[in-house]
C-alpha cells in the first residue's frame, strides 16, 4: 500500500515533471537542434537510421548510455541495446525494454527511442528519474528483429511482414519464425503452427532463432538484476501480463493486475486512450513460447507486454501524426510499472523499518504512559 | 534500557517475493487441432514429410454474463461494428468499436446467442452512440454468416449530406475516373483526397468481414491495395478495390478483390467479392532470384 501510494505520487512528480518540461521547450527560442529533434521523434526511421541514432545517443550522453551487441540475427546483423543509467562502481537493478520484435510493428521501435529521448532529457532536472537512473539500469532494445524490420522497410508489398527472415526447412518454402513463439517456455504447446508458413510458426525448436537466444542469453545472466521485463508490441491498446499459455496463473498476477491497471490509468490519463489490462488468455487469446512469459518464468516479476496504438482503425500502418501522443502514453504506462518496480525494490526495507520503528515507539510510550 | 531491547527485539522484516519457478519442459498432453477456423488442414497443404500441426486449445464458449474487457465480448462487438457499416456506412461515415459496457452469451438451439451493451463512434464526425445488439452466430457445418440486430442512439448524428453530395457529384462524370494504391502508406499517411476512398473502401470490407466473422476471429481493415474507378452505371459510383484485410486471432493478412457501387440514396453495395490467394513463393528475400 506504502509502496504504490509512494509510486502514485512518484508518478505525479514525474507527470509534473514531463509537462513543464514540453512547457519550457514550447516557450524557448527554437535551435536547429531543437526542432530537428522534435520532428525526429515524430517520424518513423529505418535501421539504418536507428542504428545511426544509436551512436549519437552514446556521443552525446557518453556518461550515461553505452550499448552492446548481444546477439546477431539470422542475416547475420547485429542486436544491440542502449544500457543507459547513471554509472555506478556497485552492481545495479535493471529494467528490460525492447521493441520492434514484430517487423510491421513500426510504432514500438518508434517508442523506444522516444523513451530514450525522454529519460535523457529529463535526468538531469527530474528527481524521480533521477534517482531511477541512479539506482537502475535501462537495458533498452529499440529493434530487436533486425531482419524482419529490414525487410518490412524494403517496399510496400513487404511492409506487412512479421517474423524473422530464418528460411523455412524440410522443404517447406516460407520464410520467418515467430520470434514471440520461439521462447522456451512451453514452447510449441498452444496458440503456435508447426507449418513453416504459418504466421505463428514457433520454429524447429526453441530458441532456433538467434534474436530469441540473444535476449534469453541476456537475462538469463541477469535475471538476479532485472526488476521488471516490458516488451513493446502494436496494435490493439492493451496491457497484457502473464500468462500467455492458459490455464497458469503467475503467482503474483494479484500485484500484476494492479500494477498494470495502474499503468492503463496513467495512459487514459494523458490522452483519454484506453487500455485493456489482463492476460492474453483472457482478453486477447492464449499462446506459449513468448518473449513475456519466459521473463516470468525464470522469476522476474514484473512483467508486461504492451499493445500500442490504435484499435483497427490503421492497424499497423499508424500515421506518424500519432506517434508522439502513442509515444506520451505508453511513457506514462512504462513509467508508472517502472516507478512501481523501483520503489519496491529501494523503499520496501526502508518503509518497513520505519514502520516497525514508529510502531515500537508507540508501544513504549502508551505501556509507559498506562504504567504511570 | 528496555527501549534499546525493544526495539532490538524487533527485527525489520522485508519480504522479497520468490516466486516459484516452473519451467515445462515441451512434452505435454496432446492437444487436437479440431475445429479451428484458421487452422491449416493436416497434410493437405504439406510440403514435406513431416506431420504439420497446428496446436491450438479447444475455444470452450463462454455463457452467461461477459466480461466487458474479455475476449468474447470484444470479438462479438467487432461484428457489430462490421454489421453497423454495412447499414450505415459511406464515404463519410465509418463506424468503429469504442466500449464494451456489458455482454451476455447464450446456447441456443445449434447456435451462439450474443447480447452485448456497447458505445461506438463515427471516426469522421467523432460522433459517439450507445448501441444495443443481439449476434447469432450459427452452428454446426457450414460458412453462414452471423445474424446481427443492433440499435443506436445518437451515433448517426452527423450530417453527411452535403459532403456525400459533393462527393457523389465531383466523381459520377466519367472523363476523369480515379484510383489510387496503398492506402494508407508505410507511414499510415494518404493524401486527403483519397480519405473518402479509404473510408469507403472500408466499409466495402465490412460486407466481407461480416460474412468471414466467428467467435473465433477478429477483422480489421488493414490497407486498401489499390482502387480503381469504373464507369459510373445506374447513377452509381462503381469501384474495383483490392483490399487487404488483418484478421487478428491468425495474425493473418489476407487479399480480397471486390466490385463496389455507392449513391447517397443507395448507399454502399458489393456486388462482387474475390478472395485473393496467398502467395507463399513472395516471401523470398528481395535480392535472390528464384
Amino acid at each position: 500500500m506504502m509502496m504504490l501510494g509512494l509510486g502514485s505520487v512518484g508518478l505525479v512528480l514525474l507527470s509534473l515533471a514531463v509537462q513543464s518540461g514540453h512547457g519550457a521547450q514550447d516557450s524557448a527560442v527554437w535551435s536547429r537542434e531543437e526542432t530537428t529533434e522534435r520532428n525526429y521523434y515524430t517520424r518513423y526511421h529505418n535501421m539504418s537510421e536507428i542504428t545511426a541514432w544509436m551512436e549519437q545517443m552514446k556521443r552525446e550522453n557518453p556518461d550515461v548510455v553505452s550499448s552492446m551487441v548481444y546477439g546477431q540475427t539470422y542475416e547475420r546483423r547485429n542486436i544491440t541495446l542502449l544500457k543507459i543509467g547513471l554509472r555506478s562502481t556497485e552492481r545495479k537493478k535493471a529494467i528490460w525494454m525492447d521493441c520492434g520484435i514484430h517487423a510491421r510493428e513500426w510504432i514500438t521501435p518508434a517508442f523506444c527511442q522516444f523513451f530514450v529521448k525522454e529519460i535523457l532529457r529529463t535526468y538531469k532536472t527530474d528527481t524521480k528519474v533521477n534517482e531511477m537512473m541512479k539506482n537502475l539500469d535501462f537495458y533498452i532494445t529499440p529493434v530487436l528483429n533486425v531482419d524482419g524490420y529490414i525487410y518490412s522497410w524494403h517496399n510496400e508489398s513487404t511492409r506487412l511482414w512479421r517474423k524473422s527472415r530464418s528460411p523455412g526447412t524440410g522443404g517447406c518454402t516460407c520464410y520467418g519464425t515467430d520470434l514471440n513463439r520461439n521462447f522456451y517456455a512451453n514452447w510449441g504447446m498452444v496458440g503456435v503452427s508447426t507449418d513453416c508458413c504459418n504466421l505463428f510458426y514457433c520454429g524447429t525448436k526453441a530458441l532456433s532463432e538467434s534474436e530469441a537466444w540473444a535476449v534469453t542469453d541476456m537475462l538469463g545472466k541477469m535475471r538476479e538484476d532485472i526488476l521488471a521485463f516490458l516488451t513493446i508490441h502494436s496494435y490493439g491498446q492493451q496491457l497484457l501480463v502473464p500468462y500467455g499459455h492458459p490455464n497458469t496463473t503467475a503467482p503474483n498476477h494479484d500485484e500484476l493486475m494492479e500494477v498494470g491497471l495502474g499503468a492503463a490509468m496513467a495512459i487514459k490519463a494523458v490522452h483519454g486512450m484506453d487500455y485493456t489490462v489482463g492476460t492474453s488468455p483472457d482478453i486477447l487469446y492464449p499462446f506459449s513460447g513468448s518473449s513475456q512469459d519466459f521473463a516470468r518464468l525464470i522469476g522476474i516479476p514484473l512483467s508486461f507486454t504492451f499493445e500500442l496504438r490504435d484499435k483497427g482503425e490503421h492497424g499497423f500502418e499508424l500515421p506518424e501524426d500519432q506517434i508522439q501522443p502513442t509515444c506520451e502514453e505508453a511513457y506514462a504506462g512504462a513509467q508508472h510499472i517502472i516507478t512501481y518496480t523501483h520503489d519496491k525494490a529501494f523503499y520496501s526495507y526502508a518503509a518497513t523499518v520505519t514502520a516497525t520503528l514508529w510502531t515500537t515507539l508507540l508501544a513504549a510510550w502508551v505501556s509507559s504512559a498506562i504504567l504511570l | 534500557m528496555d527501549w534499546t531491547l525493544l526495539i532490538l527485539l524487533v527485527v525489520p522484516t522485508v519480504v522479497h517475493g520468490n516466486p516459484t519457478v516452473t519451467v515445462r519442459t515441451g512434452s505435454g498432453p496432446p492437444v487436437g487441432s479440431d475445429q479451428h477456423p484458421n487452422s491449416v488442414p493436416l497434410s493437405e497443404e504439406t510440403q514435406t514429410t513431416t506431420e504439420v500441426r497446428e496446436v491450438v486449445v479447444e475455444e470452450v464458449m463462454m455463457t452467461g454474463v461477459l466480461n466487458p474487457s474479455h475476449y468474447p465480448a470484444r470479438r462479438a462487438a467487432t461484428v457489430v461494428q462490421h454489421y453497423l457499416n454495412t447499414r450505415y456506412g459511406s464515404p463519410y461515415r465509418w463506424i468503429f468499436l469504442s466500449k464494451v459496457h456489458s455482454g451476455s452469451a447464450e446456447d441456443v438451439a445449434e447456435m451462439r446467442k450474443y447480447q452485448l451493451e456497447l458505445t461506438m463512434q463515427e471516426i469522421i464526425s467523432n460522433v459517439s452512440g450507445q448501441c444495443s445488439a443481439e449476434l447469432l452466430f450459427p452452428g454446426g457445418e457450414g460458412q453462414s454468416a452471423p445474424q446481427v440486430q443492433a440499435s443506436c442512439e445518437g451515433l448517426l448524428q452527423s450530417n453527411t449530406t452535403a459532403q456525400e453530395e459533393a462527393f457523389y457529384q465531383q466523381h459520377r462524370a466519367s472523363n476523369n475516373m480515379v484510383s489510387g494504391n496503398d492506402i494508407p502508406d508505410s507511414y499510415g499517411h494518404m493524401e486527403p483526397n483519397m480519405k473518402p476512398f479509404w473510408h469507403l473502401g472500408g466499409v466495402a470490407s465490412s460486407f466481407i468481414m461480416l460474412k468471414e466473422s466467428n467467435e473465433s476471429t477478429l477483422y480489421n481493415m488493414a490497407q486498401v491495395a489499390n482502387f480503381t474507378q469504373l464507369e459510373t452505371e445506374k447513377d452509381q459510383l462503381r469501384v474495383n478495390y483490392h483490399v487487404l484485410l488483418h484478421e487478428m486471432i491468425s495474425q493473418e493478412i489476407i487479399h480480397w478483390k471486390l466490385l463496389v457501387t455507392w449513391s447517397p440514396e443507395q448507399g454502399v453495395q458489393v456486388l462482387q467479392t474475390e478472395l485473393q490467394p496467398k502467395c507463399h513463393n513472395c516471401e523470398a528475400p528481395p535480392n535472390t532470384t528464384n
